[in-house]
């Protein structure tokens, strides 16, 4: 089968979203060697501490992927651009890839400091719903056929659950908390040694390159898909 | 967003006039046939008699367990009944008939909304004296407040229910569907209602629910205003 023009196009996109992927795996593995090599261990933690150079970074892409989602789907609705929908579900996908590796470095990294791998504290339990409605959003959009419907109800699922985060935040916050408080992001001055900042800035920054790799990826293929669709439709 | 009709020349009691009638509608047709009213109401007395066995009664008394027990019950049964408020619609494409109607959706959507209350209300209504009969709960002044906490958090959950379950019966697999969208938008209702009612029955001051009630009002209010605005683009092409 030949390809048509916009479905090379397509690809073009998805194969320039692998290459910002493979930079941002380079990037990763720099982090590592930052991580382990040239921060000091923390004192009271020791090395389990380390896994928060990926985990802190990881949670911040599921949240931004998260935020995408709701954002663009919002749009979606108003202006009833295509390209907002394909980037919504291409930012859903990753974003299940980083809330795994955010729920998954979590526990690891609690066995040891708080003893117990899961607690429903305020933070996991908001982490674990965004992965929920990830998964929800991403298993309607599966069980729809029609592009236009597909796209309107994703739609209505990801505004909602926007809406739904800070709710649920807001009521497992009233059982008491237990996750570390903010250390960077807080009124006063990040409360962090300059080389642990260092790192954890890298990482996330490697981790948004990641996000933007990957979405890109993502976002051609699915052009690319409906493209070839096209291209038979018309055959 | 529907350009064919011009529907803001509706006055706001023929708005009202106009859900009530979907609601009554829906009321009516349950009313004929009975069986997804019937059916709801076995399911909730058998979810109650399930949880009782599913505990250990040395290691854990009734009444702990109660305030648990009464909310998964009414979730579980919002959840079947919900599942069935769009499946009638689909039947001869009376849905169809209904977006054809000159109805504003936020009426629409409103007229659906009462009637999956009415519906989730009663069976609510029904399982409450069961609850206090099977876990020996002594209800006493906590009655008002009871209804109360659950006019307030039924009223959250029904709003986000009907309008995924608008979408879920037009997917595959809608009865699996709807639990898995819906569940997650049960959850702070729930923890709220849970919260409020194990201090109704404790007779713990209203002090110490205000916080938890301000918490279901404002799920409420942002809910569903957010799902009547949004309802037509579930509906319309």
């Amino acid at each position: 089968m030949i390809a048509s023009s916009a479905e090379t196009q397509a690809l073009r996109v998805a194969r320039r979203g692998i290459w910002i992927s493979a930079v941002a795996f380079l990037g990763l593995a720099a982090v590592v060697v930052l991580a382990l090599a040239f921060t000091p261990v923390e004192a009271r933690q020791g090395l389990a501490q380390k896994i928060f150079y990926l985990h802190v970074p990881a949670a911040w892409a599921a949240l931004l992927a998260f935020s995408l989602v709701g954002i663009t789907s919002a749009l979606y609705l108003w202006l009833k651009d295509p390209r907002l929908d394909r980037f919504a579900a291409a930012s859903a996908e990753v974003g299940v890839v980083f809330s795994a590796v955010m729920l998954t470095t979590g526990p690891i990294w609690a066995k040891p400091i708080w003893g117990t791998w899961w607690t429903w504290d305020a933070r996991l339990t908001l982490t674990l719903f965004v992965f929920f409605l990830f998964i929800g959003y991403l298993a309607l959009r599966a069980a729809v056929h029609d592009t236009a419907e597909r796209a309107r109800f994703s739609a209505v699922v990801g505004i909602l659950g926007m809406l739904l985060v800070p709710f649920v935040h807001l009521s497992v916050y009233l059982f008491r908390t237990l996750h570390p408080q903010p250390i960077v992001l807080k009124p006063s001055a990040p409360s962090l040694p300059a080389e642990m900042l260092t790192t954890l800035l890298v990482s996330t920054l490697v981790f948004t390159v990641l996000y933007v790799g990957l979405v890109t990826a993502r976002y051609g293929l699915a052009l690319a898909d409906e493209a070839r669709e096209e291209a038979r439709d018309a055959a | 967003m529907h350009s064919s009709r011009d529907t803001t020349g509706y006055s706001v009691r023929s708005f009202f006039q106009l859900a009530l009638v979907i609601a009554a509608k829906d009321v009516r047709a349950e009313l004929r046939s009975r069986t997804a009213l019937q059916s709801a109401l076995v399911f909730a007395a058998l979810v109650l008699v399930v949880f009782n066995f599913a505990r250990d009664p040395t290691a854990l008394s009734a009444t702990e367990l109660a305030p648990s027990v009464l909310w998964v019950t009414f979730a579980l049964a919002a959840m079947v009944a919900l599942n069935r408020a769009f499946m009638v619609e689909r039947e001869n494409a009376a849905m169809d008939g209904l977006l054809l109607a000159p109805i504003p959706r936020e009426a629409l959507f409103l007229g659906k909304l009462l009637a999956n209350l009415a519906f989730v209300g009663t069976v609510e209504a029904v399982t409450i004296p069961l609850f206090v009969l099977f876990f020996n709960v002594n209800l006493g002044r906590a009655l008002p407040g009871l209804l109360s906490v659950t006019a307030l958090a039924t009223l959250g959950f029904v709003a986000v229910g009907t309008i995924f379950s608008a979408m879920a019966v037009r997917t595959r697999f809608a009865e699996l569907m709807l639990p898995v969208l819906l569940l997650p938008f049960m959850v702070p209702p729930l923890i709220a209602a849970v919260q409020v009612t194990s201090r109704l029955l404790a007779n713990r001051p209203l002090s110490e629910m205000w916080g938890w009630l301000r918490l279901l009002a404002l799920y409420d209010i942002v809910f569903v205003t957010l799902c009547m605005m949004i309802f037509s683009a579930v509906v319309d092409e």
